[in-house]
């Protein structure tokens, strides 16, 4: 008998003997996760770290095409970087139209949007997980951690090169977000994660922190010669900075003609080696990473970077109808966007002009309907294919591109310039129409559509043959006091009516979402909303 | 070995002493068994316990056992349904003794020990709200998984089968949810060890891995009193399973073989080919009448069949020596409505237990092992009723296998549906999933101290799930990949260990027993999978690569409990309970919870002036409150921000070259625990000598913390919304349990048990600041790309809708936005084919503002049922016997998804080309389009109020057999438009239609 109790004693000893050994196997830590320290203390990591912020631009998690999202969402396409800007941009304007059922689609097209949009909602979110991952970027490389991390000097300068340009895709964002919502929430790297309620900025007030930081990075940035394709160079900041200066009296009320003409001019300078490409179409193909006038592409790779949106939805919301997808080098034909009538209206004197892309079979120009397909033109402006007409990476057998999306590129330079120009600023009248012209003369193949003098129309209707579904027309007719207004008219503007109707000026700027007022009483909503 | 020679010894020495005895005269022990009203018992078993020596019951409970020495005996009485009763009697030389024995009815179960969380308590010491379902209220007929044995059996209780596919699993709410992201599921033990309530890759149903023959009874624990004592695993309720065990003294060998034919019980009611040509011709566009067929076919019965499915258990108990033990293996072999459907369980199990030191230590061995394959037949062949029927199953020409495709220049339409029954065929997407569950319990009386005892419980739960999915490259599907083979795998190791300490003790005069027990528990999970690429079928090339790290998740709990219950004079019954849990999904800050309870029974029925009151044998008044909280559902780091390797889809390139993303989650550093505070009233009571009996509990719970992901402001994570404490819910309710004894004559037997449950579920906190213009929680995908037509909101249950409110004209009609309308809309003086139906005239314009827009959306009725009822009947008489099942719910609503969008006519499209078929509700209300607000129109919600009929059974009992025909989905009494009213989530989509089945059992004891 001994020996049983004894045995049991031993067997109880033993049980709560793991049981306070246990207590340590409560901490528990991803086996494939790493924390800051471990990254940013890795000079191998950082371009791994920055294309999370570049890819941010482009895919919508880390998964790809979908899955384990940036965004939570109930579709995680819908908080692509390129597609939601696009239907901020482009919907409500006289470029383009979109069909589908999803919510809150119809209400951009005819303009009758809330404060509870889900795309408004969604631009809004892509901008602001942009701006917190820059913010933590900027934070882990400030010079004292790099110190600390024992970095060798020759490893600070690769570093503070890549923090010159999470600055200016924190700016860039920021730009979208005083554009698109003017009055926002302000966070940079001294606000750390966590529960507290960012202080709101004013537009103009936004508009000289984007200023500062982009000034402050410009000369820290690579030179356009030298960055490697995709990465953002001195030229992607001065654009930021022209376009801002172009539109200040909207964002600021004071106008800053003559610092756009200063920052074109630097864009323009030859040393950065921008030049037109001879073939329009060239900037919107698979290939077009090989193009000469792109200044900062949004990179689609159909193997590696793949997305339900950018330049994925683009090729694929264009096709519907009688198109065959496969011409176009994708097997996905979404049937959603097409031309309203006004953008093909852009195209008076000549169809010949090369710009003219539009897709007629089976499609009428006038509208019935807002939502048939067939009513509009459709519009295969960006395709999947090369150049040269071979099949892209996928063989159009997937959705995804290899077409990059061009944010920016050096036609819309030229425009800006000609426009800040007849707007009064010092820049040079005949340059500026030579400038315009050479869009002209690359579209149409010789001088024979050239311009003899430029006006404030001519330049906007130019715009919008050479930069429509760039993701600028809302910028462009804002600025033009024509977004609102009944003074121009596109159809389905502002309602249900083919004739279109003007809409209050409050329009003109989107709200800020509901779901963020709600949580941060720092906020106030757009005059308008409420 | 000393023992055992002196025991041989013993044993020579007592056949030495009784061989002498055997000749002298002998006597009888004879009587009758009767049930409490008098009627004589059937086939009641009589032995003497300790001899092989006994008699069963004639049909009028009489017995006779002859040929006794005399000498003192133990008699029991057992009889299926009955308590068991013992008699000791002393027989003289010759005696002709009479014992008669009146058997109590089992169900009204006052004296028996049931299963609790640690330990057992007596049935009469209970003090929260607890229901015990033994086999044989179960429900009858070919059951595949095991919590389908109790449904509807159980107020406050809902378990609704998923769908009917075969192994399919079931969503069990108890009380209503509690959670919002965490999960709403219960803990379920099996034998002591509680399972892992995820999922398996491979099977479409964790419990589906348990063959529900081995299953003894359910002990199912409501109430935080009942519950705390798991703490944080118990907020939604505990289910307690006790699988069936050996007597030592009882060889029992018995087979069951069941045999069952399924059959669709209703079709989706579409239009037939010949209905869809006229109606295109009528209707329709160039476009879409060059699209039309020349056949009729119905893609409903070229995917659907009559399945048979065979269900075969042997088990095998007994006593080796003095090991009691029980084997059991099972196979069940399911074939599925939808073709090739096809799910096959192999089951073993082994139950052991054996005692030591003279019964100091007992123990307890459970092990069971489960294999299933399965073959998934493609879910997309379930919308086969919408493929267009004007066209013919094969093309007659080679391309695509033979099956006829929908086909741009040459290649499948990608938007298009594929052909169902092509889906089927040509997809193989096969799993192999093996599961062991065993433990080992050890059960020490320490022999220090009278009345405690020890246990140490060490269990593992352990799952591998494999399988491959192949498309041909044949297949319209595998078109543009030339097919496609993936492999994958899946692994889960549970791990537990437990002790703990219990004293029970009873006052000498047997008025007060203490009961106190105390322990610690260690539990971790982990998941781990490769990953793998999917190749195109040949194997040649990738289409997706796999991703750089396999995927590995863990978690563990360790907890610290004590309960105590003090029972003084069986009148009062006090019990309390703590518990203190840490779990590593939780920082070290906030990982520790406190899980308190305190409850009380009071025993009406005891007090001397009730014993005058005969009609009432049983009134027990209880009370408790408790503290239980919540972690699972949620992931397993959510509180560390750590940053994440992407995978290879989603780089990023630089100069050409391709870069990994490092993406830091968003997280809340200050997690905790989602707790649940419940109090519960209750009443059990016993009327006529338990004829009838039942209970009846109020309760009401209170979840705050709770676990939600919800949107935190822009700018301050690194994501839009993470998973944090915001929120809270509120459920009351009432439940009522009730067992009638209607008929209790000798040879006919009828009983009823009736319950029902009415609950109210309520968001009462949503987020961190309540501003009004909070926009909720929106839930609920419906068509359409991220469309959702349910909310969580404050103030409103979980998964309300949140709808447009129709206008309908004078006629009662809808108005359809875009139709002709009858007012002048284009205020021309006139009324023309130029006025149609703006969105204004279609749905109320809610906030005045002129406009519709979704701020005009409002939020009305809710998912779940508010009541829901069950009852069933089981008949005896004489050796026949039958049954039934039936439930109701109601005051729940539905979202007729197939009315909204596969019941228009643009939804037969055309312009993309190809056509599909439409639901014949296209004629209620002959929609042609409709666009995202029609879609969130409240025209398309419906009462979802049922009356369901699960089973119907009758057999007969023969000598050592029982044959039984069963019914199973008999009929479910409706008026939904749709296929089926009782939906999950309340949206009805295609859903795998649930088989109304056949079976015909057999049972062989020996």
């Amino acid at each position: 008998m001994k020996t049983i109790k004894i045995t049991g004693l031993l067997f109880f000893a033993f049980t709560l003997i793991t049981a306070v050994s246990c207590k340590k196997q409560l901490n528990l830590q991803p086996k494939y996760g790493l924390t800051a320290e471990a990254v940013y203390g890795d000079i191998n990591n950082y371009e791994n770290i920055i294309a999370k912020m570049y890819g941010g631009l482009s895919v919508t998690g880390q998964n790809g095409p979908a899955g384990s999202a940036d965004i939570i969402t109930p579709d995680e396409g819908f908080a692509q970087y390129i597609r939601a800007l696009f239907y901020l941009q482009e919907f409500p304007t006289d470029e383009v139209i979109c069909g589908w059922s999803d919510v809150g689609v119809e209400d951009l097209d005819k303009m009758k949007w809330s404060a509870d949009n889900t795309f408004i909602k969604m631009m809004y979110n892509r901008i602001y997980f942009q701006i917190a991952l820059c913010n933590e970027f900027v934070r882990e490389t400030s010079e004292e951690k790099m110190t600390t991390r024992g970095f060798s000097d020759a490893d600070k300068t690769k570093i503070r090169t890549f923090q010159a340009e999470i600055r200016y895709l924190r700016a860039l964002s920021y730009y979208h977000a005083m554009d698109l919502y003017g009055n926002v929430p302000f966070v940079d790297e001294d606000d750390k994660p966590g529960s507290y309620m960012p202080e709101r900025i004013t537009r103009a007030e936004l508009f000289n922190y984007i200023e500062s930081e982009l000034k402050d990075v410009e000369n820290k940035l690579l030179d356009p010669t030298v960055v490697p394709y995709g990465r953002a160079s001195k030229a992607a900041a001065q654009f930021v900075l022209a376009k801002m200066y172009l539109n200040a009296e909207v964002y600021t009320g004071a106008n800053k003609y003559d610092e756009c003409v200063t920052y074109c001019d630097k864009i323009m300078s030859p040393a950065n080696g921008f030049q037109l490409e001879g073939n329009y179409v060239k900037n919107f193909r698979a290939d077009n990473h090989t193009s000469n006038e792109i200044i900062f592409p949004v990179v689609n790779d159909g193997q590696f970077i793949q997305s339900w949106g950018g330049t994925t939805f683009l090729v694929c919301a264009s096709i519907g109808g009688t198109m065959v997808k496969e011409d176009y080098g994708v097997n996905g034909g979404w049937g959603g966007l097409r031309a309203r009538p006004e953008l093909v209206n852009k195209f008076t004197d000549s169809i010949a002009d090369s710009r003219y892309q539009f897709y007629t079979d089976g499609q009428t120009k006038d509208m019935a309907v807002w939502n048939e397909f067939t009513d509009g033109y459709a519009l295969p402006k960006f395709r999947n294919i090369n150049t040269d007409g071979s099949l892209a990476s996928n063989n159009a057998n997937t959705p995804y591109t290899d077409t990059d999306f061009p944010m920016f590129r050096l036609a819309d330079v030229y425009l800006m310039y000609a426009e800040a120009t007849l707007r009064g600023g010092n820049g040079n009248s005949g340059l500026a129409l030579t400038l315009v012209n050479n869009l002209r003369e690359r579209a149409y193949g010789n001088a024979s559509y050239n311009f003899g003098a430029l006006t404030l129309p001519i330049i906007l209707d130019e715009r919008s043959r050479e930069l429509h579904w760039e993701c600028t027309r809302r910028t462009d007719l804002v600025r033009f006091g024509l977004f609102t207004s009944s003074s121009y008219l596109w159809a389905f503007k502002g309602g249900d009516e083919v004739a279109g109707t003007g809409v209050a000026d409050y329009l003109n700027l989107y709200p800020i979402p509901n779901a963020d007022l709600a949580l941060n009483t720092n906020l106030s909503q757009n005059f308008g909303y409420n | 070995m000393k023992t055992n020679r002196r025991s041989i010894f013993l044993a020579l020495f007592g056949m030495l002493l009784l061989a002498p005895l055997t000749f002298a005269q002998t006597g009888k022990i004879r009587g009758t068994v009767t049930d409490s009203d008098g009627a004589g018992l059937f086939q009641a078993t009589i032995t003497l316990v300790g001899k092989s020596i006994g008699a069963t019951s004639d049909e009028e409970g009489a017995y006779e056992i002859k040929g006794l020495a005399e000498g003192k005996y133990a008699i029991s009485f057992v009889n299926d349904g009955y308590k068991t009763e013992t008699r000791e009697v002393t027989l003289g030389a010759g005696q002709d003794l009479i014992v008669n024995v009146t058997l109590k009815d089992a169900s009204s179960g006052i004296d028996e020990v049931v299963v609790i969380g640690y330990g057992t308590t007596r049935t009469k010491d209970l003090t929260g709200a607890a229901t015990i379902i033994t086999e044989k209220n179960f429900v009858q007929g070919s059951v595949s998984t095991p919590e389908q044995l109790i449904m509807g059996k159980s107020a406050g209780v809902k378990i609704t089968t998923n769908d009917g596919a075969p192994g399919s699993g079931s969503t069990i709410r108890m009380r209503g949810g509690t959670s919002i992201n965490a999960s709403n599921d219960p803990l379920i033990v099996v034998d002591g060890v509680p399972l892992d309530n995820g999922g398996i890759s491979g099977a479409s149903n964790p419990l589906a891995l348990i063959n529900p023959n081995d299953i003894a009874s359910f002990v199912i624990l409501k109430d935080a009193s009942a519950t705390a004592i798991y703490g944080s695993r118990a907020a939604n309720g505990v289910i307690l399973v006790t699988t069936k065990r050996g007597d030592a003294n009882k060889f029992k060998v018995s087979f069951e073989s069941k045999h069952s034919v399924s059959t669709i019980a209703k079709y989706a009611d579409v239009l037939t080919g010949d209905d869809l040509r006229a109606l295109v011709n009528e209707k329709g566009t160039a476009t879409q009448k060059g699209l039309l067929g020349t056949s009729n076919t119905d893609w409903q019965r070229e995917v659907f069949r009559t399945a048979y499915t065979i269900d075969n258990n042997v088990s095998v108990s007994g006593g080796l020596k003095k090991l009691p033990y029980r084997i059991s293996i099972g196979n069940r072999n399911e074939n599925g409505i939808l073709l090739d459907d096809y799910f096959n369980r192999t089951s073993f199990a082994m139950n052991l237990t054996p005692s030591f030191f003279k019964n100091t230590l007992t123990s307890e061995v459970n092990m069971r092992y489960v294999e299933t394959r399965n073959n998934f037949a493609n879910r997309g062949a379930l919308g086969a009723a919408f493929f267009d029927p004007t066209q013919s199953v094969y093309s007659g020409n080679e391309a695509f296998g033979g099956y006829y495709e929908w086909v741009k220049n040459g290649k499948p339409n990608v938007l298009a549906p594929k052909n169902p029954l092509g889906l089927i065929k040509q997809r193989q997407d096969v799993s192999n999933v093996h599961r062991l569950i065993a433990n080992a319990k050890l059960t020490y009386k320490l022999p220090f101290v009278n009345g405690l005892k020890a246990v140490v419980n060490v269990g593992v739960d352990q799952a591998v799930g494999a399988g491959t999915v192949n498309t041909l490259a044949s297949s319209a599907s595998g078109f543009y990949t030339r097919g496609s083979y993936s492999e994958y795998r899946q692994e889960k190791n549970n791990q537990l260990i437990e002790a703990y300490l219990n004293y029970n003790k009873t006052s000498k005069n047997a008025k007060h027993i203490l009961d106190l027990t105390g322990g610690y528990s260690f539990q971790n999970w982990n998941t781990s999978s490769p990953n793998n690429p999917t190749y195109s079928e040949a194997r040649d090339s990738i289409i997706s690569p796999a991703n750089p790290n396999p995927f590995f998740t863990e978690n563990a709990l360790l907890s610290f409990y004590g309960r105590g219950i003090y029972t003084f004079n069986d009148k009062y019954v006090f019990n309390t309970s703590l518990r203190y849990d840490g779990s590593s999904r939780f920082s070290p800050e906030t990982r520790w919870g406190f899980f308190p309870s305190a409850s009380a029974a009071y025993v009406i029925s005891e007090e001397k002036f009730m014993k005058n009151v005969k009609w009432i044998n049983l009134l027990k008044l209880r009370a408790g409150w408790g503290v239980t909280g919540q972690q699972d559902g949620i992931g397993d780091y959510s509180y560390i921000g750590n940053y994440f390797p992407g995978q290879t889809t989603a780089q990023y390139a630089f100069g050409g070259q391709y870069y990994t993303t490092f993406r830091p989650n968003g997280y809340d550093a200050n997690l905790k625990w989602e707790t649940t505070s419940s109090i519960n009233i209750g009443i059990d009571f016993g009327l006529k000598n338990d004829r009838i009996s039942g209970s009846i509990d109020v309760y009401q719970k209170n979840t705050s913390d709770l676990l939600a992901t919800v949107s935190v402001p822009a700018g301050t994570n690194f994501t839009n919304a993470i998973l944090t404490n915001v929120g809270g819910m509120k459920n009351t309710g009432i439940e009522v349990m009730t067992n009638f004894g209607l008929i209790a004559k000798k040879d006919l037997r009828l009983d009823m048990m009736a319950n029902a449950t009415f609950n109210k579920n309520e968001v009462t906190k949503l987020a961190q600041i309540n501003d009004p213009k909070s926009p909720g929680i929106l839930v609920g995908g419906i068509s359409g790309i991220a469309n959702t037509i349910q909310i969580h909101q404050i103030g409103m249950p979980t998964f309300s809708y949140f709808v447009y409110e129709q206008k309908y004209d004078g006629s009662g009609n809808m108005i359809q936005e875009g139709q002709q309308a009858t007012i002048d809309v284009n205020n021309d003086g006139q009324i023309t084919t130029a006025d149609k139906w703006k969105d204004i005239h279609a749905f109320v314009d809610r906030n005045n503002d002129g406009k519709i827009n979704i701020d005009d959306r409002y939020i009305t009725r809710q998912a779940a049922p508010k009541v829901f009822l069950g009852l069933s009947f089981n008949l005896t008489y004489k050796n026949w016997f039958a049954g039934l099942s039936m439930r109701s719910e109601l005051g729940g609503t539905i979202y007729n998804n197939i009315h909204s969008n596969n019941a228009t006519y643009q939804a037969i499209n055309g312009t993309l080309g190809f056509l599909n078929n439409i639901s014949n509700l296209y004629y209620e209300d002959e929609v042609i389009k409709n666009n995202e607000r029609q879609l969130l129109s409240d025209h398309y919600l419906e009462k979802a109020n049922f009356l369901r009929m699960d089973y119907l059974n009758v057999g007969r009992k023969f000598d050592k057999m029982s044959v039984a025909l069963t019914v199973s989905n008999v009929f479910v009494l409706t008026k939904y438009k749709g296929l089926d009213p009782e939906i999950g989530g309340g949206i009805d989509n295609n859903s795998y239609p649930r088989p109304r089945m056949y079976s015909l059992n057999f049972t062989f004891n020996f």
